[in-house]
């Protein structure tokens, strides 16, 4: 098993090359002259400016050139300079991460256990009205856009009935809790600061259920289907003939089976959580890479998009390497090696 | 025999389906089952000799409606609720399946599994003592080496070891009645005997009654005390073993005891009867036998025949007199171990 992840590890640096390479060049072919973010408008007809910033920020240089620097510096661990913000694209992201961190793990949460939660709970009601209901709310999820959800439940819960707070990860006169992993609801918690956790907690709740609600869709249909396979199994059958009892035959004996083939589901929904985040923040306001990608991208800052994107595949390899050893750790006929 | 029952059925009717899609898989079954007895059921596949079996254990799905009387150790279990039937269940009464292999939680250790019988109907039992317990358990069904065994997963296990495993769950309380359906039919033939074997030996240890539900006589020739014959959800004739073998009266016991394979004639599947069981959606009117009978005569196709005791047994056919010689015409080998036990590897 460690031997199965340590290549898979050793494997991820030639994935993640791939990806550098493919968004590299992508980013590159759009058109559209960066130089206007760096230089201001004013300025963009002065040509000796305009030649200055562009041999500043390596502009002058052939695109294979500016390729062979920017993966000599990545080796390095330095994901280059931000024409927008004129930072480290490192720090950026790493000053952005645990916001999205936050949101994601939050949906993660809210999806998987809404959706395995649902999943079980319709088939259990087989065709009964419980059925019926889980699975239209789950489809509505999984078929609305999150922008869309996102306005409608937000101009619901916040503006008209007031229930939750609106944008943002804190009230805006709320002084964000002492860094320690930069998700607030955790921070707060480690500073024993009940107040601001609530805050936190209640700002979280809109984003982490609109972004979990997206893939509460897949899953639960797919536990649903599963569970019903499952459900017909003899074992069941021993287990309610042992004399357990149905919530114990449910739950120690069929869903264990049962999410045995949703668990690879449960990787790639995540690749999807990754996408749904850069919508989702953008409607909360939530100060993560999401957001931050649709900045950049604005701004044709290619170091910033291109640093995000290996982010987020790095994100989503760790998520499938998750999956496949849990998967291996689920199922005791695997052995990985 | 004169004390009461462990397990008396009354008029148990299992009905699948609702209205004029609705069909009988059991129509009207009566057995009783005595304290330490073993009592074999016999029939062709589809006769209703599973479903008889789960409806008294309270297992029939729920599209199955059940009706008349299962009654063990006089309390009526039809129409109690599942608390009641949970805590009876596993305890005073266990079930083990056909297929050890699909019987069994692939993703749970085989020590669990067994344990979680323990736990269940102990709940002051710590999961030491449980897992402690199940080794001896296992031990108990003759597995070898039970103390590595607990901790590993069915596809470990054989076939043959895996039904002991089934067994060592099933008899974990010292229950009084174990339901064993079709124990053998998927395992290999020398398998097929150590498993009656381990069968045999609980009872006499334990003291259970069994219920030994089979489609092949030869496997409940030596085993069982009494036998019921059932075909299309009806007991068709049932007696002391002796009896249904030498001195049957209905002419399908007659076709099936003609079927058991001889000594020197290797056999995979029984092909008892010329013709093929009715189907639960069209079961023919008076006795559902008369298609397939060679004594059918215009009365059997209108009226059904109840059960009677003629002779030694109790049988359910309108000719049952014309059977009383029984090597007559037909020809009832008998040999009083199982005969497939002869087929050696
Ligand atoms: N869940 C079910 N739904 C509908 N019909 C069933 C169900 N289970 C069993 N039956 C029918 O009931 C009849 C008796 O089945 P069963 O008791 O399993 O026979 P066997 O004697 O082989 O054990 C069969 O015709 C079978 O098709
Ligand atoms: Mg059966």
């Amino acid at each position: 098993m460690q031997q199965y992840i340590l290549r898979r590890l050793l494997m991820m640096p030639l994935l993640l090359l791939g990806v550098v390479t493919v968004a590299f060049f992508l980013s590159h072919v759009t058109k559209g002259d960066p130089l206007s973010s760096v230089v201001s408008e004013r300025q963009m007809n002065n040509k000796v400016v305009v030649e200055a910033a562009r041999k500043r920020w390596g502009l002058d240089r052939s695109l294979p050139d500016q390729y062979r620097i920017y993966l000599g510096n990545l080796v390095t661990g330095d994901l280059g300079t931000s024409f927008r913000t004129k930072r480290g694209v490192g720090e950026d992201i790493a000053d952005r991460l645990p916001a999205t961190l936050e949101l994601v793990v939050a949906a993660m949460i809210v999806g998987t256990g809404c959706g395995i939660g649902l999943g079980v709970l319709a088939a259990h009601k087989r065709n009964e009205a419980a059925d019926h209901g889980a699975r239209f709310f789950a489809l509505i999820g999984s078929s609305i856009p999150v922008f869309w959800s996102g306005l409608i439940l937000l101009y619901l819960f916040s503006v008209q009935l007031g229930w939750l707070p609106g944008a943002g990860r804190l009230d805006a006169r709320t002084a964000a809790p002492p860094f320690v992993t930069g998700m607030f609801t955790v921070d707060a918690l480690i500073a024993g600061d009940l107040q601001t956790f609530l805050q936190a907690l209640g700002h979280l709740i809109l984003p982490a259920f609109v972004l979990g609600w997206a893939v509460m869709g897949i899953i639960s249909r797919l536990v649903r289907a599963s569970m019903l396979d499952v459900l017909n199994q003899d074992y069941v059958l021993t287990a309610r003939a042992k004399g357990a009892a149905e919530l114990r035959v449910l739950l120690h004996h069929a869903l264990r089976n049962a999410l045995i083939p949703t668990l690879t589901i449960i990787g790639y929904s995540f690749a999807y959580l990754i996408t749904g985040a850069v919508l989702t923040e953008a409607i909360f306001s939530w100060p993560g890479i999401g957001s931050y990608a649709v900045e950049s991208a604005r701004a044709l800052d290619y170091p910033a998009i291109v640093g995000v994107t290996i982010i987020g595949a790095l994100a989503f390899l760790l998520a499938n390497l998750v999956t496949d050893v849990a998967y291996a750790l689920a199922n005791p006929k695997i052995k990985l090696g | 025999m004169s004390q009461q029952p462990l397990l008396e059925i009354a008029g148990l009717k299992v009905t699948f389906g609702r209205g004029a899609a609705s069909a009988d898989a059991v129509a009207g079954v009566d057995l009783t089952v005595a304290p330490g007895e073993v009592l074999g059921i016999v029939g062709e596949s589809g006769s209703g000799k599973s479903v008889t079996m789960l409806a008294a254990m309270g297992l029939t799905p729920k599209s199955a409606r059940i009706g008349g009387s299962v009654r063990f150790r006089g309390q009526e279990l039809v129409g109690m609720p599942q608390k009641g039937l949970r805590a009876i269940r596993g305890a005073r009464m266990a079930m083990i399946f056909q297929d050890p292999l699909t019987s069994l939680n692939p993703v749970l250790t085989i020590g669990a599994q067994v344990a979680e019988a323990l736990r269940l109907h102990n709940p002051g039992l710590s999961r030491k003592a449980a897992m402690a317990r199940a080794v001896e358990l296992l031990a108990l069904v003759s597995i070898p080496e039970p103390e590595r065994r607990v901790r590993q997963y069915p596809h470990e296990f054989s076939g043959g070891m895996r039904q002991r495993a089934m067994i060592a769950m099933a008899v974990a309380n010292s229950p009084d009645l174990l339901i064993a359906d079709e124990p053998t039919t998927a395992l290999d033939v020398t398998v097929q005997a150590q498993i009656m074997e381990v069968l045999k030996e609980l009872r006499e240890r334990l003291g259970i009654g069994l219920v030994l539900i089979t489609h092949d006589l030869g496997v409940v020739a030596g085993a069982a005390d009494r036998i019921a014959v059932m075909y299309g959800g009806r007991v068709v004739e049932q007696g002391k073993v002796d009896d249904v073998f030498y001195r049957s009266r209905h002419p399908y016991t007659r076709g099936l005891l003609a079927s058991i394979p001889k000594l020197d004639v290797r056999q995979e599947r029984l092909q008892p009867i010329e013709g093929a069981p009715p189907s639960l959606t069209s079961r023919p009117s008076g006795c559902p036998f008369h298609p397939r009978c060679p004594l059918a005569e215009a009365r059997c196709s209108s009226e059904e025949p109840l059960l009677r005791q003629v002779g030694a047994v109790e049988t359910r056919c309108h000719f049952a007199e014309r059977l009383d010689d029984p090597e007559g015409g037909i020809v009832v080998p008998f040999d009083k171990a199982p005969a497939r036990k002869a087929v050696g590897p």
